[in-house]
C-alpha cells in the first residue's frame, strides 16, 4: 500500500492505495465521491471523465498513484460556490441533455474542458469532441445543443 | 404562449440536479457496512457439460467467504417465463428451466456456473478466476445458427427438446387458409426475406445488485437495478428462492437506463439474496461492461420472410410472413411474447389490409437469452412491413409516399378490428405522413440530391410508417394470450397534513422524468405547486405495487392509476369540505385548488382540507374518516396505439460505401402530450437507438458461440458524430379515447419507426446511382454497402 495525497475540488486529501488502484475506485470508494461512473471495462464510454490539472482524463485508465500531487476535479466540484449549477450544469437542464444521468458527469466534465480549450466550438467539433462518451438516452441531440448554448452561441436545432 | 405550469409544460426536470451534480444514487454508489463482494464465475464455452467445479483450491484462499454452485440451487426454482404460448397445433411450449447458477451444462458463453463471495472485489475476483481454472468442462458442438438448430436434433442446447423449437406459433391460424388464398389470386407479389440484428441493449449503467439479509427479523433487502421492482420481488420471492413475499422488499433507486433489460430477473439477484442470508452480511454485486454482453437479454434477433400481395396500383391484399426468432439459451421472462404477441399482432401496420398471416418459430440456441429491447417486437413488425413495401413500390415503379396513403386507414374507420386481432381506437396517419412531408420539404429533394452529387455524394430520402400497441396491458386480453401477470398498475396519493403530497407510484422511472411529469399531472389536477408533490418510485415497501415501466406504459397505465387516486382524494375532500362548510356533499364543487359550496363564496383551500383531515376535530366520525390517502388500481381497457410518419436522408459514399444520416424528420401522434420537452427526449433517443441498429451494431457470435462484439472497442454504439440533430413534431394529437389523460406513449417509437427509414433511404440513394440493389441487411455498414455496389 501507498500513501497518496492529491487535491479533489480544492480540497487536500489523502488515502492508502495499492499500485492497482485506479483513479476512479480511489475517488468512489476511497473518497465517497460517487458521481463519477463506471460504465465500461475498456476506457470508451467515459462516464468515469474527471480533470486532472485542467485535462479531461478517464479516471478509469489512470492509477491513483500516478495522479499523487495534482488536482482533481470531479462532478462534484462544478457548481457554482453557492451551490446553484454552473452555466454548462444549468444548460444540461434547460435543454433536457440527460434522461437516466448515468453518463451525464462524463458528459458534462468533457463538455467542460472542451469549452476551456474551444469557447466557441461548431456542432461538428462538439460531436467530434464528446466521441469518447456514449450516452444510450438522449441520442445526443439535446447533450449537444446543451454544450452549444453553454458556449453562449446560438443553435440551429428545435 | 406555451404553458409554464401542470399538464402539458415543458417543466425542467427535478431530478437533474442531483445527476449534474454527482448526487445521484445508483445502486453501486451505496457503501454498506460489513459488505462483501460476489465475482460470477462465467462458461467460457457455449455449450459443455460440467463434469466437475473446482472450488476446493479458490476456498482457501484470501478473503473467501464462501463459493456458491449449481449443485446448490438445484432443489429451488427457476427464473419463469412469464407468457405461455401454444404452438400452431395447440401444444404448449417448452420452458426448460432456467436456475439461479448453471448445473449440469452450461448453455452460452457467459452462463454463470459458480460465484464467489469475499471481503474484497479482488478476492473474489481472484478466486472466481480460480474456480475457473480448475474447472472441468466436456466442450460440446455449440449451436448457434437458427436454422441448424431446427434441423438438427443430435444437438439440443436442452437434453428434452429435441429441435431447439419453444414453439411454432401462427397468428391467427384460422385464417391462413385465406391469406394463402389470397396470395394466389393477387396480380402481384413481393418477396423480401431479411434479418432483424441482433442487439445489446447497453443501458449505460451496467447491471447491480445488493443483497441484504437482517437475522433479527428474516427480513431480505434487494437493492437491485429493476425497471419493475415488484415483479422482480414476486419471481425472487414465488418462484425462485421461497422467500415470503412480505418478507422480502426490493428497492430499484436510481437506474441508469434499461431499454427493456432491466425488466427482468437475473439469477445474479437471487444469488446475492442467498448469500447474504448465508453469510449475515450484505453483498454486493456490480457486472463489468464485459459481463453485460454476456449475461443481459439481447434484443431482436429475427430471421424473416415476408410476402406482400397487392394488386397493380399498389393496394395491399395480404401481408404472410415466416420468422425464426431467437430466444437464446433461457427464455427470459418476456422472451416469448415478443416475437409472438407484441410482433405478429402488429403486422398490419396502418393499413387496410384484408389478410394477415404470421408464422414465428423461436428457437433456443447457445447464446446470451433474447428478450425485449425498446419497442419489442414491434420494430421487427414495422421494419418486415416497411421494407417489403418499398420494394413493392420498386417493382411496380410506384411512389412510395402515395402507396402508404392509398392504403392507410381513414379516420371514419375507427375504431377497427385488424386481421391479426387488434382494435385500433384512434390515429390520423394522413395527417402524420402530411406533416413528415412538410417537415422534410420532400418538393426540395431533388435540389438536395443534385447538391450531394456535386458534392460527390448519393442522395437518399427513406419512408417509414409505422404504429404500435402500448400502454401495455388489459389483463383480460393477456390472460387469454397466455400471459402469467395481470398488467395494470397502481398508486397511492398521500396528503400530508400541511397540504403537500407523496405520490407512490408503480412506474419505475430510469430515465424517463416520472418525478417531473408525474408531479406536473397531480398538481394541476389538485390546483397546488409542482413543488409541493413528491414522486416516490422504486421501493415495494413504500408503493402499493406496480408492474414498472416498458412498454410505453408509465403514463398511459399508471398516470390514468394516479388521476384515479387523484379523483378519489377530490371526492373525500368534497365529504370533508362539506362538513366543514356546513353544507350538502352534492353542493361541494373543487376548481383550482378550493372547494367551494356552489353559488356562495363560502370556500376552504386544499391546504385547509388537508390539515382538517388530519386535525379533525369535531368530525362526525360514523360518516367521516380522519386523514386523506387514497389508491388506486388501473387496468386499461385496450393499448394504446400512437403512429407516425418517419422521413430519413442520406448520403452514401460510393467509394467507401460509408452511410450519413443528414436528415431525420419525426411526425408522431402520441395523443395528449404531458410534458413536450420530455417527449422530444424520447423520441430523439429511440430514434439515435433506431439508427445503431441500422447502421452500427451488429451483435456477433462465431460458429463456436464466441461473441466477438463483446466490448464497446467491438460493438459499434451510436456517438455524437454518428447522428443528425433530429426534427421532431408531435403536434397531429389523436387523443386516446380509453384513459382519462389521452396519453399514448412514446418510450419506443423512435425505434421502432426508424430503422426502415434509414435502410430506405440508402437503397434510394443506391439505386439513383445506378446500383439496383433490392436489399441490404441491418446493420448497413460500410462494407456490405461496399460489397454490395461493387458484387
Amino acid at each position: 500500500m501507498t500513501q497518496v495525497s492529491m487535491t479533489v475540488n480544492g480540497k487536500p486529501v489523502s488515502g492508502e492505495v495499492e499500485g492497482r488502484t485506479l483513479l476512479v475506485q480511489f475517488l468512489r470508494e476511497g473518497l465517497g465521491l460517487t458521481g463519477t461512473h463506471v460504465g465500461c471495462d475498456t476506457s470508451q464510454c467515459g462516464a468515469c471523465v474527471v480533470h486532472v490539472d485542467g485535462k479531461p482524463v478517464k479516471s478509469c485508465t489512470v492509477f491513483a498513484q500516478d495522479v499523487a500531487g495534482s488536482s482533481v476535479k470531479t462532478i462534484e466540484g462544478m457548481a457554482n460556490a453557492d451551490g446553484s449549477l454552473g452555466t454548462l450544469q444549468q444548460a444540461f437542464q434547460d435543454h433536457h441533455g440527460l434522461q437516466c444521468g448515468f453518463c451525464t458527469p462524463g458528459m458534462v466534465m468533457s463538455s467542460a474542458a472542451l469549452l476551456a480549450d474551444n469557447p466557441n466550438p461548431t456542432e461538428a467539433e462538439v460531436r467530434h469532441h464528446l466521441e469518447g462518451n456514449i450516452c444510450r438516452c438522449t441520442g445526443y441531440h439535446n447533450i449537444v445543443k446543451a454544450v452549444l448554448t453553454a458556449s453562449g452561441q446560438p443553435v440551429a436545432a428545435e | 404562449m406555451p404553458k409554464d405550469y401542470g399538464i402539458g409544460a415543458s417543466s425542467k426536470r427535478r431530478e437533474d440536479v442531483r445527476f449534474l451534480t454527482g448526487r445521484g444514487v445508483y445502486t453501486d454508489d451505496m457503501a454498506l457496512h460489513g459488505q462483501t463482494y460476489a465475482v460470477f464465475v462465467r462458461s467460457t464455452v457455449a455449450h459443455g457439460r460440467i463434469r466437475s467445479v473446482g472450488t476446493e483450491a479458490a476456498s482457501k484462499m484470501p478473503g473467501v467467504l464462501a463459493i456458491f454452485t449449481g449443485e446448490d440451487f438445484k432443489d429451488v426454482g427457476g427464473n419463469p417465463a412469464g407468457w405461455l404460448i401454444n404452438s400452431r397445433d395447440g401444444t404448449p411450449m417448452h420452458e426448460p428451466k432456467r436456475p439461479v447458477l448453471a448445473h449440469g451444462k452450461v448453455r452460452h458463453v457467459g452462463d454463470a456456473y459458480a460465484a464467489v463471495i469475499a471481503e474484497t472485489y479482488q478476492q473474489a475476483k481472484d478466486a472466481a478466476q480460480q474456480i475457473s481454472d480448475d474447472t472441468d468442462i466436456e466442450e460440446l458442438p455449440a449451436i448457434v445458427d437458427m436454422r441448424a438448430a431446427l434441423a438438427d436434433s443430435s444437438n439440443r442446447v436442452h437434453d428434452e427438446i429435441p429441435d431447439n423449437q419453444c414453439y411454432d406459433w401462427g397468428w391467427i391460424e384460422d385464417n391462413r387458409a385465406a391469406v394463402d388464398a389470397a396470395f394466389k389470386s393477387a396480380p402481384h407479389v413481393t418477396t423480401l426475406e431479411l434479418v432483424n440484428n441482433r442487439l445489446v441493449p447497453n443501458a449505460m449503467e451496467p447491471r447491480a445488485s445488493i443483497g441484504e439479509y437482517f437475522p433479527g427479523t428474516g427480513d431480505y433487502k434487494l437493492t437491485t437495478t429493476s425497471q419493475n421492482p415488484h415483479l422482480t420481488r414476486l419471481l425472487v420471492a414465488a418462484f425462485v428462492l421461497g422467500i415470503p413475499e412480505n418478507k422480502l422488499t426490493v428497492v430499484a433507486p436510481d437506474v441508469g437506463g434499461g431499454f427493456g433489460s432491466k425488466i427482468y430477473h437475473y439469477g445474479e439477484e437471487a444469488l446475492v439474496l442467498a448469500a447474504a442470508k448465508k453469510l449475515a452480511r450484505p453483498v454486493r454485486w456490480t457486472a463489468e461492461r464485459s459481463e453485460s454482453f454476456l449475461s443481459d437479454a439481447h434484443g431482436r434477433d429475427h430471421v424473416t420472410k415476408i410476402e406482400l400481395a397487392c394488386d397493380k396500383e399498389g393496394n395491399f391484399l395480404a401481408f404472410r410472413t415466416e420468422t425464426m426468432a431467437n430466444v437464446g439459451a433461457y427464455l427470459s421472462n418476456f422472451a416469448t411474447v415478443t416475437p409472438t404477441f407484441l410482433h405478429g399482432t402488429l403486422m398490419a401496420g396502418p393499413y387496410k389490409v384484408p389478410h394477415v398471416y404470421v408464422n414465428v418459430k423461436t428457437v433456443f440456441t447457445n447464446t446470451a437469452p433474447v428478450d425485449a429491447y425498446r419497442g419489442a417486437g414491434r420494430p421487427e413488425a414495422t421494419y418486415s412491413l416497411e421494407r417489403v413495401i418499398d420494394k413493392m413500390c420498386r417493382e411496380l415503379g410506384l411512389d412510395p409516399f402515395e402507396v402508404r396513403r392509398k392504403n392507410f386507414l381513414t379516420t371514419d374507420m375507427f375504431p377497427y378490428t385488424t386481421p391479426v386481432g387488434l382494435v385500433y381506437d384512434t390515429g390520423n396517419y394522413h395527417a402524420t405522413l402530411d406533416k413528415a412531408m412538410e417537415m422534410a420539404d420532400v418538393a426540395g429533394f431533388a435540389k438536395r440530391r443534385a447538391d450531394s452529387a456535386a458534392r460527390g455524394k448519393l442522395r437518399g430520402m427513406g419512408l417509414s410508417t409505422w404504429i404500435e400497441a402500448c400502454g401495455i396491458a388489459p389483463s383480460n386480453l393477456v390472460g387469454i394470450l397466455g400471459a402469467r401477470v395481470g398488467l395494470y398498475d397502481a398508486a397511492t396519493v398521500r396528503v400530508n397534513a400541511t397540504g403537500n403530497i407523496s405520490v407512490m407510484v408503480g412506474a419505475h422511472s430510469h430515465g424517463q422524468g416520472h418525478e417531473t411529469v408525474f408531479a406536473q399531472i397531480a398538481a394541476e389536477k389538485l390546483g397546488i405547486p409542482e413543488s409541493s408533490v413528491e414522486i416516490v418510485h422504486g421501493d415495494t415497501s413504500k408503493i402499493p405495487f406496480g408492474m414498472g415501466s416498458y412498454g410505453s406504459r408509465s403514463l398511459a397505465v399508471c398516470g390514468v392509476a394516479m388521476t384515479k387516486a387523484i379523483d378519489k382524494i377530490v371526492a373525500k375532500g368534497k365529504k370533508i369540505a362539506a362538513h366543514m362548510l356546513e353544507a350538502a356533499e352534492g353542493d361541494i364543487t373543487f376548481e383550482d385548488g378550493k372547494f367551494s359550496v356552489a353559488g356562495t363564496d363560502k370556500a376552504k383551500t386544499f391546504g385547509e382540507i388537508a390539515f382538517s383531515a388530519y386535525v379533525p376535530h369535531n368530525y362526525p366520525l360514523e360518516t367521516l374518516e380522519p386523514g386523506l390517502e387514497e389508491t388506486a388500481f388501473y387496468d386499461p381497457a385496450n393499448f394504446t396505439y400512437p403512429a407516425g410518419a418517419y422521413i430519413c436522408e442520406v448520403e452514401v459514399d460510393e467509394g467507401t460505401g460509408k452511410v450519413d444520416v443528414v436528415a431525420f424528420h419525426c411526425a408522431d401522434d402520441f395523443g395528449n402530450v404531458m410534458n413536450p420537452m420530455i417527449v422530444e427526449g424520447q423520441v430523439h433517443g429511440g430514434v439515435g437507438q433506431g439508427i445503431g441498429q441500422a447502421l452500427l451494431e451488429s451483435t456477433t457470435y462465431d460458429e463456436n458461440g464466441q461473441l466477438l462484439t463483446g466490448s464497446y472497442m467491438d460493438y459499434a454504439m451510436p456517438r455524437a458524430g454518428d447522428v443528425p440533430f433530429y426534427n421532431v413534431d408531435y403536434s397531429c394529437q389523436t387523443a386516446c379515447t380509453h384513459n382519462v389523460l389521452g396519453v399514448k406513449g412514446c418510450g419506443e417509437a423512435g425505434a421502432i419507426g426508424s430503422p426502415p427509414a434509414v435502410v430506405n433511404a440508402v437503397l434510394d440513394a443506391l439505386h439513383s446511382g445506378g446500383h439496383k440493389i433490392a436489399h441490404i441487411d441491418m446493420p448497413v455498414s460500410p462494407g456490405r454497402v461496399w460489397q454490395a455496389i461493387n458484387g
